[in-house]
């Protein structure tokens, strides 16, 4: 029973028992082996969801999550009144997509591409669930119901998909989704991969996804999080990087409540690249945390991080950035850059950059920065007749650029832009 | 235009400026010289609006409003213009997209209608022509990597965007070449007319040879102890402050 999970558990630890019940109500009802997911629960019994307490987890709190309850249905479970208008697409509108509502694949809003093989999740879950500090993975595969296979053949150059998940609650309830998703490029394919997640009202999207470049292979995957203001996002990316390779990744971080957005890449072949860039604008109260972890496994590969915070209000940002060099990882070049503007005093900012570098041969160089908006800009601004909040507009889009400006895709850079110009134009929630 | 009474201010409780009376009519164009630090820059703070400055008495009225009662936004929007002895640098802000922003801020204050980029590139372009400045200096980011002399020129360059009622040039001269010299003072004399008047503070005659000012006023410890014609600058240049502030004590 639960109340001996409770006992086992670490003090301080924020237990998993809602999604633990939810799992035992829905286990029959869930595709695939049963075993990875009797893992997980285990794990989650024993160590409860990640916290404080755990390392990686310093300063993010996931205990609003649990004050909440659960709808405990499948997410597909009656006439779901989940929102189908899609956000807006821009230049991207035409583009090929799959599409989830409230969890679930929708046929009916996807348009497949013809250059990727594309299938639905059916239970099968990957094999780096055991570690101990997983258990944000662990909880998608707890209760990972849908999600995208993508494959793309080697070769191909597959142009853009967009990913597209919409969240919302079930008729008033808070509703948890947990897509798990896997992007396949073979040997010298390329894809960008456009990846939209937003929603309304109250819910929890707990998206996984597994990403395996083989050698050559070229994936440019930009993300844009304009989850609900009510929402929870917490996501994690595991990407294993082949020789040669290249996983170019850009994440605009908008929305959600309170959001975690993991990305671990693993350089494993010889002269392969990772870009994780991203930038964070938050006000209000919302707390967005991105962490990362490159592991640098094989000699001469790139490693880049070009990472803003902008926070105005209460808002909080976290981003925490591991780079680890093996031993092997000889000529590994690596570089981080972490910047923050604080539009507030009452506004934070922590980051944590780790370097664990056991080859000698190596060249990693990493910094940080915090800053508040120039005040002889500012002036500047205004003299020349530009209004206080549109010139702040203008220095926080140009604090923004140098991450922004990593974008190379001109559609997806537009969706950004739009995004942001929205952001900028809507009240703090 | 432009009426100073009785002006003081002051930066972190250290007063600067003590007792400015100053008045430029409509259409005239004043030199204010003066030693450093005796707050010239201060007082073209003070008139377009910058925070750190505290007024503490004194008032100023521009084209019968009050000056000192506005936003500097809303300065610049009635036609005040600054032009900064120390430009800033604006990493990221791409000089067309800002020169657009000001001039359309400006224009949509004003109940002008706003200018689509086509149609602003034009004018910026034949401005920048005008000012013997290549179009690239558009393409790039404010000020950043500009020369010395490229940045007061980029100065110039809002200012004939803008069309300004007044003008207030803050040693636009120092660090500009010969050639550039003659160039901005074209360019503050193809604004000259009866609805454009201009305050220019320099430490040099020859600016002002290029731009013939209708009064030389000199400041010095915050006020301004002797007005004269345009030959009180080449008086000035032949003998230096001394004489001037030593008669007016
Ligand atoms: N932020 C500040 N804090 C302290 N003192 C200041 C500040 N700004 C200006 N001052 C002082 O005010 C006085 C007037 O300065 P201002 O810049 O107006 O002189 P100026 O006449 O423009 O000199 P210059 O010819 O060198 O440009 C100087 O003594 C200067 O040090
Ligand atoms: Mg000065």
């Amino acid at each position: 029973m639960n109340i001996v999970a409770q006992k086992i558990l670490p003090p301080n630890a924020t237990s998993a028992e809602p999604f633990l019940a939810r799992y035992r109500g829905l286990r029959a009802g869930l595709p695939g082996p049963r075993a990875p997911r009797e893992a997980a629960a285990d794990l989650l019994r024993r160590r409860g969801l990640p916290g404080p307490r755990d390392e990686a987890w310093k300063y993010t709190s996931l205990r609003p999550l649990t004050e909440l309850q659960f709808h405990a249905a499948l997410t597909d479970a009656g006439d779901h009144p989940a929102p189908v208008a899609l956000p807006h697409l821009g230049a991207l509108a035409e583009s090929p997509r799959v599409v989830f509502v409230a969890g679930r694949y929708r046929a009916d809003l996807s348009q497949l591409p013809d250059q990727i093989t594309a299938r639905r999740f059916a239970g099968h879950l990957g094999t780096q669930e055991a570690a101990d500090d997983s258990q944000l993975l662990a909880l998608n595969t707890l209760l990972a119901e849908d999600g995208a296979l993508l494959e793309v053949a080697a070769g191909i150059d597959a142009g853009t998909l967009l990913l597209i998940h919409m969240g919302a609650d079930l008729s008033g309830t808070p509703a948890a989704f947990h897509p798990r998703h896997s992007v396949h490029l073979g040997a010298g394919a390329a894809l960008t991969l456009v990846e939209i997640s937003a929603g309304q009202g109250t819910y929890l999207h707990n998206p996984v996804m597994d990403i395996d470049l083989a050698a050559g292979a070229r994936l440019a995957h930009l993300r844009l999080q304009i989850e609900s203001p009510q929402a929870f996002h917490i996501g994690a990316v595991h990407a294993a990087i082949a020789e040669r390779a290249s996983y170019d990744s850009f994440s605009l971080v908008l929305g959600a409540r309170l959001a975690r957005s993991e990305i671990h890449a693993r350089l494993g072949g010889t002269n392969c690249h990772a870009a994780l860039n991203a930038a964070q604008v938050l006000r209000g109260a919302q707390h967005a945390d991105f962490t990362t972890v490159v592991s640098h496994d094989a000699p001469c590969g790139t490693s880049r991080q070009t990472v803003k915070n902008v926070l105005d209000d209460h808002a909080r940002g976290v981003f925490q950035g591991k780079i680890e060099v093996a031993r092997a990882a000889q000529k590994t070049d690596g570089y981080q850059m972490n910047q923050a503007l604080l539009l507030s005093p009452h506004a934070e900012i922590d980051s944590k950059p780790q370097l664990e570098i056991f080859a000698d041969d190596v060249k990693c160089s990493h910094g940080a920065t915090v800053g508040e908006l120039d005040a002889d800009q500012m002036f500047f601004l205004r003299s020349r007749g530009i209004p206080q909040a549109e010139a702040r507009g203008m220095l926080v889009r140009a604090f923004l650029s140098e991450a922004l400006d990593l974008v190379q895709h001109d559609a997806a850079r537009a969706l950004f832009d739009e995004a942001l110009n929205a952001w900028w134009e809507t009240q703090a929630p | 235009m432009l009426e100073i009474r009785n002006l003081h201010a002051a930066v972190v409780e250290k007063p600067i400026l003590q007792g400015i009376d100053l008045v430029v009519p409509d259409g005239e164009i004043h030199a204010i010289m003066g030693p450093n630090g005796s707050g010239k820059s201060t007082l073209a703070y003070v008139l377009s609006g910058r925070e750190d400055f505290a007024v503490t008495a004194g008032s100023v009225t521009f084209d019968g409003a009050d000056l000192l009662a506005m936003e500097p936004e809303q300065r610049a929007q009635a036609g005040l213009f600054l032009a900064f002895q120390a430009p800033v640098e604006l990493p990221g802000v791409g000089n067309a997209n800002f020169l657009r922003t000001a001039l359309n801020a400006v224009r949509r204050a004003r109940g002008d209608e706003e200018l689509d980029a086509a149609a602003f590139l034009k004018l910026a372009r034949a401005a920048a022509k005008s000012l013997h400045m290549p179009d690239d200096m558009l393409k790039r980011n404010v000020n950043v990597g500009f020369s010395g002399g490229e940045k007061k020129r980029n100065e110039v360059l809002q200012m004939a965007i803008l069309r300004p009622k007044l003008a207030i040039l803050d040693e636009t001269d120092s660090g500009l070449d010969i050639d550039a010299l003659r160039i901005v003072g074209d360019g503050v004399n193809a604004l000259r007319s009866e609805r454009f008047s201009a305050l220019v503070i320099t430490h040099h005659q020859r600016l002002l040879d290029h731009i013939v000012p209708d009064r030389v006023h000199v400041l010095a410890h915050g006020r301004i102890i002797r007005s004269g014609g345009a030959e009180l600058a080449r008086e000035l240049e032949a003998q230096g402050y001394a004489q001037v502030i030593a008669e007016a004590a």
